[in-house]
């Protein structure tokens, strides 16, 4: 029982342990949106432009939350426009407008010698630095993305499964994904601190990919994924409390272990699939002769 | 008006006043004057680029830039609930990885009654399963969509679109990359649904197949090239138009059999070139064996 009460009597353990808990909720919860709708790259790329926001902020001396996450949701209705232009991939439009605003990031902090410090934090995560405010942040998004998904659950699924025919069936895709954008944002700058911009990424993607594994129900992977999310958040922080390893480090690594343990545990117990279904929709006549 | 008139008037289902429709370039249709009565089954045929799923699209108040009427039961299509139409995609558009069941795609035709919940009311669920009875897939409702064989497929798109109870019912190339037994089985149901009384319109680039089979059809090529029974309507000529090709209608038997002109000259053209090798190749095969392989399932999705 020590194990799980002697961290319990250091404040920033518990202030950690709160806020890695929340973070891998909510990374849970939307990675399932991300990852469907297959922008696992605009996470990456998000949680980078979100640091040229950041250090922006910094030297201007804003608000770290208010610069890091306008510049988040205006880099994600800039990766949407830059990727409608024709000729323009939205791989290619997200490396663009993201790498760009890393790079100011950069550029600003080699100006500025005195970031040095909060510079690492920002990269691998520093949830010993978390802060009261911190956790009201997180625990906030955190709520606030939860209820998003839960009043535009939907909405949601229509138009990650079939974006072409939700708005046949009057679902405002538009507005629905400009507030997707901004959850993104919000979640991202929420999470910076905890788990570090290079490893955001992963606690979006790896939880719901594991419950993509588990099961084939829609419903079913949201709750899942965001179960694994949290346990691989409170699990992390102790694992990385006794094994003294960096803490967002240990939290995508658990996470690895999961994703592992669920794939051999699809090959293992899954009964095989109809394969017979799948040849009746087969791609379309690739010699594009069409019948008159 | 008189009586008849607006009996006559009434049947109308849709309407297209003058229509012009556009996305980012060019108009791809216009001059679009089209009704649909109600209780038809009715086929948009055409070459690729035609604007077929535009006419659909426009039905549903999709195309970006409309200029003119459509208008569904009188009501302008862009003020339309969102239920009053039903849609089926083509099979081919669906991505079967994602984590969905029967039920739950079923269940997104229902979205807006309830359109804040995350949940299902027992009400909508309980329909959606009557529906797939209905359909002949009941009992299927927790079954992942991959699970299904094309033509169970095709039925919960249907569920999809029938359970907001619309008036009138859209399919995008319901027959396209479907193997034949589906293709059948599609088409009756079909059949059976407008039996019952539901409007169908279906896009299908199949003339001898499907669009040869139904009673009324229209040829569009960037406007309405025809429109009227197949039989009378497919002739070398308005196809030739419609499909800017040379075709040739057979008829025989109370059978049209269309066939494309094209196949004739190439083939002499390649027996000019290659005058014993062809003939080596193809001696066993009567003349007009083209005409057969229309009918033939298309290679690559026969099981």
């Amino acid at each position: 029982m020590t194990l799980i009460s002697e961290p319990m009597a250091f404040e920033f353990f518990r202030q950690g342990l709160a806020a890695s808990l929340l973070v891998g909720t909510l990374c849970g919860m939307l990675g399932v949106f991300i990852v469907l709708r297959r922008m696992s790259y605009i996470g990456h790329g998000l949680s980078h432009s979100v640091f040229g926001g950041a250090v922006i902020g910094y030297v201007a001396s804003f608000n770290f939350y208010l610069a890091a996450g306008l510049w988040g949701f205006l880099s994600a209705l800039a990766i949407n426009a830059t990727a409608r232009r024709r000729g323009i991939g939205a791989d290619a439009a997200i490396g663009i407008v993201t790498t760009a605003s890393f790079a100011i990031g950069v550029a600003l902090i080699s100006k500025t010698r005195s970031f040095t410090r909060n510079f690492e934090a920002a990269l691998f995560g520093n949830i010993l630095g978390v802060t009261p405010l911190d956790l009201v942040v997180v625990a906030g998004v955190t709520l606030g993305v939860a209820a998003f998904i839960l009043l535009f659950y939907k909405r949601l699924l229509f138009m990650t499964f079939d974006p072409e025919v939700a708005p046949i069936y009057g679902v405002n895709v538009g507005w629905v994904d400009s507030l997707f954008a901004l959850a993104m944002a919000a979640t991202i700058v929420a999470s910076i601190n905890v788990v570090g911009v290079t490893l955001i990424a992963a606690t979006l993607v790896i939880p719901s990919t594991t419950a993509r594994l588990m099961t084939d129900s829609f419903g079913r992977m949201i709750v899942l994924s965001t179960a694994i999310g949290a346990l691989s958040g409170g699990l992390g922080m102790y694992v990385s409390y006794w094994l003294d390893i960096a803490s967002g480090a240990t939290i995508v690594l658990l996470q690895a272990a999961f994703f592992l343990a669920a794939l051999a545990g699809v090959a293992i117990f899954r009964r095989p699939r109809n394969a017979g279904a799948r040849a009746a929709v087969a791609s379309p006549d690739p010699s594009g002769h069409d019948a008159i | 008006m008189s009586i008849a008139r607006a009996a006559l008037a009434a049947d109308v289902l849709v309407r297209f006043e003058d229509v012009r429709c556009a996305y980012a370039g060019p108009p791809v249709l216009r001059d679009i004057n089209l009704t649909i009565e109600r209780g038809a089954f009715v086929g948009i045929v055409g070459p690729s680029g035609a604007g077929k799923t535009t006419l659909l699209r426009a039905m549903v108040g999709v195309v970006p830039r409309v200029e003119g009427r459509v208008t569904i039961d009188g009501q302008p299509v862009a003020s339309r609930g969102p239920s009053t139409v039903g849609w089926v995609p083509q099979l081919q558009t669906v991505d079967w990885q994602f984590p969905a069941t029967v039920r739950e795609v079923v269940l997104m035709g229902r979205w807006a009654t309830q359109r804040w919940r995350a949940w299902s009311s027992l009400e909508d669920r309980q329909q959606a399963d009557n529906l797939l009875e209905r359909l002949g897939i009941g009992g299927m409702g927790d079954r992942h969509i991959r699970e299904l064989s094309g033509g169970q497929q095709q039925r919960v798109f249907l569920a999809r679109a029938m359970i907001g109870d619309p008036s009138l019912l859209l399919l995008d190339e319901p027959t396209s990359g479907v193997d034949l037994k589906t293709r059948d089985e599609v088409l009756h149901l079909l059949a059976d649904l407008n039996a019952e009384g539901m409007t169908i319109v279906l896009t299908t680039h199949e003339l001898n197949t499907v669009a040869a089979h139904l009673p009324w059809v229209v040829c569009v090529n960037g406007r309405v090239i025809a429109e009227g029974d197949p039989d009378d309507i497919f002739t070398s000529a308005i196809l030739g138009r419609t499909y800017g090709a040379e075709l040739r209608v057979v008829r025989q038997d109370g059978i049209v059999l269309v066939a494309d002109a094209a196949p004739h000259r190439l083939r002499d053209a390649l027996r000019h070139r290659h005058p014993e090798g062809f003939e080596h190749a193809h001696h066993e095969h009567p003349d007009h064996h083209h005409v057969h392989a229309e009918d033939a399932p298309d290679g690559p999705h026969a099981p």
